[in-house]
């Protein structure tokens, strides 16, 4: 086996020998606010059910933002071994189960393929939060040696990536990007260039548990939660009435896998393509320049090499923070024009799932595209005036649907987007 | 009906610039002296109390951010991990004489490591907020407005991106150990794919608090040799038992091929292959084979299209533990043949410690030092090699050693097995690059 030397292409240093056609996506596993799977996530979405309530993982009581999208029903010990519950965060349990869900969805038995080719690469935004705080409590309300041993691979960012590989015998190149939570996106951005360096099946995506104290805490110092005590009015991206954003639980994993490979394992055509992908960074608070949010979008265009007319709709990162949302609606107008494209944010059902959120737009997005769909984005009652998008609401627009843009944006100036395509193609403008 | 591209761009990645925060001395002269003089860095751990600790040591950094020229509010703001890296990159920015105020921002990116991201600044914060553990229910009201910065390890390369004013892609990576490795690779395939023409790589880490040493303890992975700590550190000896901590951090400014030699640019050396594996095994626990490490080196090699008889000099991960050094030992004979017993393997955790991600870069820009002054950094306390692991690990003294070809490896965990490989300008030469 030597597949550089087969090639003719320049030599890589990372191994992108061939060309290659859009990785496809043959396996979604969701674990979200809005259900244990992925149909009943894809209906709770439809019927506009909101996951929003009071937090019950803990006493919330104490802090000015009590509410927050937890996943219902999740008990760790129904989908994930009992030994690797104590050794794992809530994180990792969301992170092992959807990816079980997943390969049980693309239908594929990883004994069966070659280990070195399938990798993982996971989005963590605060890694094992609860897991963390249990253990320097441990530590200050105790000793050294009363923290456990499994702190040292339950806390970190990697736990999961890690936990997922050994399990599923995933013997490829691992990774974990932490961009805040625009990271979902990008963990898929990486799964491409996986497949691009050899892998033919890469577990990517993302979860998220830092519903804990510390984690919460954490939060508020933004300044971007909403302490809006209406479950129905807390969230509410684009309206004028915009308060901030609530915090969630949850994520999904997706099968990226290589389009040759998948045909020759008879995976089907799966629930569509990765087009197109980019990332950029904001400047400075302080700087002069403007956002980069309209610059990523057009990038990840031209790298899928369609034109803003080809996108069918747009999943928006949608934060809740007046100033935020402007920016994205004056990017979204300035890429497709003034309510150019339908805009959607489901996201208000779940709250912002941090680490897994992207990654569960990206597997809505791929289920919109399916079923020729635009979920519609419960909450808001217009755009706030000014705003220039055609934001869908009230309920699902049907349309169809070949190509999806999906944006998100993570703390410090992250930026990403995706575009998705339809299993059968895409429009040629 | 497809969308299919060339992916293969010809555009190669090379360093032109270094900058290090290490235990022994801030930058990077003062770093390759410690190595070539072959001293330790190591010492009882004075950063916080380690009386109550199984392992009491740590190789320290002595670094005052004032005196590196930070301002308050970034001292207020970042944690020490942070400091090291924004320290480090501002050394690698002047040391490649790269005019970022003049480059397009879309096309400067930053890849930074990190194992633990801000763990000192979430652990002071912790004891603040929980009043030293008593509370669950924290109190939110003693928060510090940049809290969050310290729960999300994307801090760290928010605050690179902001240094250099990078708008391209920005990125942290979180592969535990192997994260100083992988994030100059991502890096690199960030200039292949064509996304950056310069990169900000690197990683750091600030791991010598409590939490961090009460967790190497609970699983004894950490040496408790207290009572000679200049010599706990003792990768390949008989006598080792477990890695000492360290931190710091290393950034490299990484910039493709042809537009640094058009601009003259001093160049350290190419990065001419990268490639990571996972054994899939344990999270912590290492085959004693060394299969999937051994595959990673195979495959960084291939890319390089190198025979592993080209490689010169292997910088080791060689953490001292007991099991960590057989793996990597047992890798190298697998990867390497016969050639594993020729070449010059020598591990600089000896001297700066385990530094858990940043380590990754450190020792990647220890290789481009070696290749640059053609010094093979020596492994110190290396008195009496442990009878599994035969090979040339230069014991004590650094040595003169005529290198073109080095090759670093990295092992975490997670069972993540990483290998990169540098060569000297000009040393190799690749049909098919672009100019």
């Amino acid at each position: 086996m030597s597949p550089a030397a087969t090639t003719t292409a320049p030599a890589s240093a990372t191994g992108v020998t061939t060309p290659t056609r859009a990785p496809v996506i043959t396996g979604l596993g969701v674990l979200a606010p809005t259900g244990i799977g992925t149909e009943e996530h894809w209906s709770s979405v439809l019927a506009g059910r909101s996951a929003i309530g009071r937090i019950t993982l803990f006493d919330p009581a104490p802090y000015p933002v009590r509410l927050a999208g937890q996943v219902p029903g999740f008990v760790a010990k129904e989908r994930v071994p009992s030994r690797l519950i104590q050794q794992t965060d809530r994180w990792t349990h969301l992170g092992l189960a959807a990816a079980e869900a997943a390969i049980a969805d693309a239908q594929v038995t990883p004994a069966e393929l070659a280990e070195y080719e399938m990798a993982v690469v996971t989005s963590s935004s605060s890694g094992g939060t609860e897991f963390g705080q249990h253990e320097m409590e441990n530590l200050y309300q105790h000793a050294p040696d009363w923290v456990g041993a499994y702190q040292s691979i339950a806390w970190f960012y990697a736990a999961t990536t890690g936990q997922i590989s050994i399990r599923h015998g995933m013997r490829g190149p691992c990774g974990v990007l932490c961009c805040e939570q625009a990271g979902g996106l990008d963990a898929i951005g990486q799964a491409r260039r996986l497949v691009r360096t050899g892998a033919k099946l890469v577990m990517t995506g993302g979860t998220d548990a830092s519903l804990c104290p510390y984690g919460l805490t954490a939060q508020l110092s933004t300044g971007q939660l909403s302490t809006v005590q209406d479950p129905a009015r807390a969230y509410l991206p684009f309206d004028a009435e915009a308060s901030g954003y609530l915090p969630g639980e949850g994520g999904a994993l997706l099968v990226v896998e290589d389009a040759e490979a998948a045909e020759a394992r008879g995976a089907g055509q799966g629930y569509g393509r990765v087009l197109g992908y980019a990332a950029a960074f904001d400047p400075p608070p302080d700087s002069d320049r403007g956002p980069v949010l309209a610059r990523t979008v057009r990038t990840a265009l031209a790298d899928a090499r369609l034109d803003p007319a080809d996108v069918d709709v747009v999943f928006a990162d949608a934060l809740g923070v007046p100033e935020a949302d402007r920016a994205e609606a004056e990017a979204l107008a300035e890429v497709f024009g003034p309510r150019g494209v339908p805009v959607t944010a489901p996201k208000t059902l779940t709250g912002r799932l941090y680490g897994g959120g992207a990654a569960l737009d990206a597997a809505t997005a791929l289920l919109a595209l399916r079923d020729g769909t635009i979920p519609h984005t419960a909450g808001p009652a217009a755009p706030a005036p000014g705003y220039e998008i055609d934001l869908v609401l009230g309920e699902p627009r049907r349309a169809e649907l070949r190509t999806a843009l999906v944006v998100a944006r993570g703390h410090g100036g992250f930026n990403a987007a995706l575009v998705l395509g339809h299993p059968q193609g895409h429009h040629v403008s | 009906m497809t969308v299919t591209r060339d992916a293969a761009t010809g555009r190669r990645a090379v360093v032109t610039g270094v900058g290090v925060v290490a235990p022994g001395g801030v930058g990077r002269e003062a770093f390759w002296k410690l190595l070539s003089d072959g001293r330790t860095a190591t010492r009882r751990i004075s950063l916080f109390d380690p009386t109550d600790f199984r392992s009491r040591m740590a190789a320290e950094a002595d670094f005052d951010p004032v005196a590196e020229g930070l301002s308050p509010r970034q001292i207020r703001r970042m944690d020490r991990a942070a400091q090291f890296a924004v320290v480090s990159a501002r050394e690698a920015v002047e040391d490649s004489g790269y005019d970022f105020a003049a480059a397009d921002p879309a096309r400067t990116g930053v890849s930074i490591g990190s194992a633990v991201g801000c763990t000192m600044g979430l652990e002071e914060e912790y004891v603040l907020l929980s009043d030293a553990g008593k509370h669950w229910l924290v109190d939110h009201t003693y928060g510090v407005p940049h809290l969050y910065g310290y729960m999300v390890p994307s801090t760290l390369a928010v605050e690179v991106a902001w240094e250099v004013g990078a708008e391209g892609p920005v990125a942290l990576i979180s592969t535990g150990c192997t994260s100083g490795l992988d994030s100059i690779g991502h890096g690199v395939q960030l200039i292949e794919e064509g996304s950056s023409d310069v990169v900000l790589a690197g990683a750091t880490d600030a791991p010598l608090s409590p939490i961090t040493s009460a967790c190497f303890d609970a699983i004894k992975a950490t040496s408790p040799n207290n009572d000679d700590p200049e010599h706990a550190s003792r990768p390949f000896d008989a006598e080792r038992d477990g890695f000492v901590l360290g931190e710091g951090a290393a950034v490299l400014v990484l910039e493709e091929k042809a537009a640094a030699e058009a601009r003259g640019a001093r160049i350290y050396g190419e990065i001419v292959g990268y490639a990571g594996r996972s054994n899939a095994f344990h999270m912590t626990g290492l085959k004693a084979n060394g299969r999937e490490m051994a595959e990673a080196i195979r495959v960084c090699l291939d890319r390089a299209r190198l025979d592993p008889t080209a490689v010169d000099y292997i910088n080791a991960h060689g953490s001292g533990t007991k099991q960590n050094d057989r793996h990597e030992t047992a890798a190298f004979k697998r990867s390497l043949g016969e050639h594993a017993y020729r070449v010059p393997v020598s591990s600089i955790k000896s001297m700066v410690g385990h530094s858990l991600g940043a380590i990754g870069s450190i020792e990647v820009a220890a290789c481009a030092l070696a290749l640059d002054r053609q010094v093979v950094p020596p492994t110190a306390n290396l008195h009496n090699p442990d009878p599994e692991c035969d090979l040339d690990y230069v014991p004590r003294t650094a040595r003169e050693h005529a290198m073109d070809v080095v090759l670093s490896v990295g092992s975490g965990f997670g069972g993540f097995q990483s290998a990169t490989v540098l060569a000297r300008p000009g040393a190799v030469a690749y049909e098919g690059s672009a100019r």
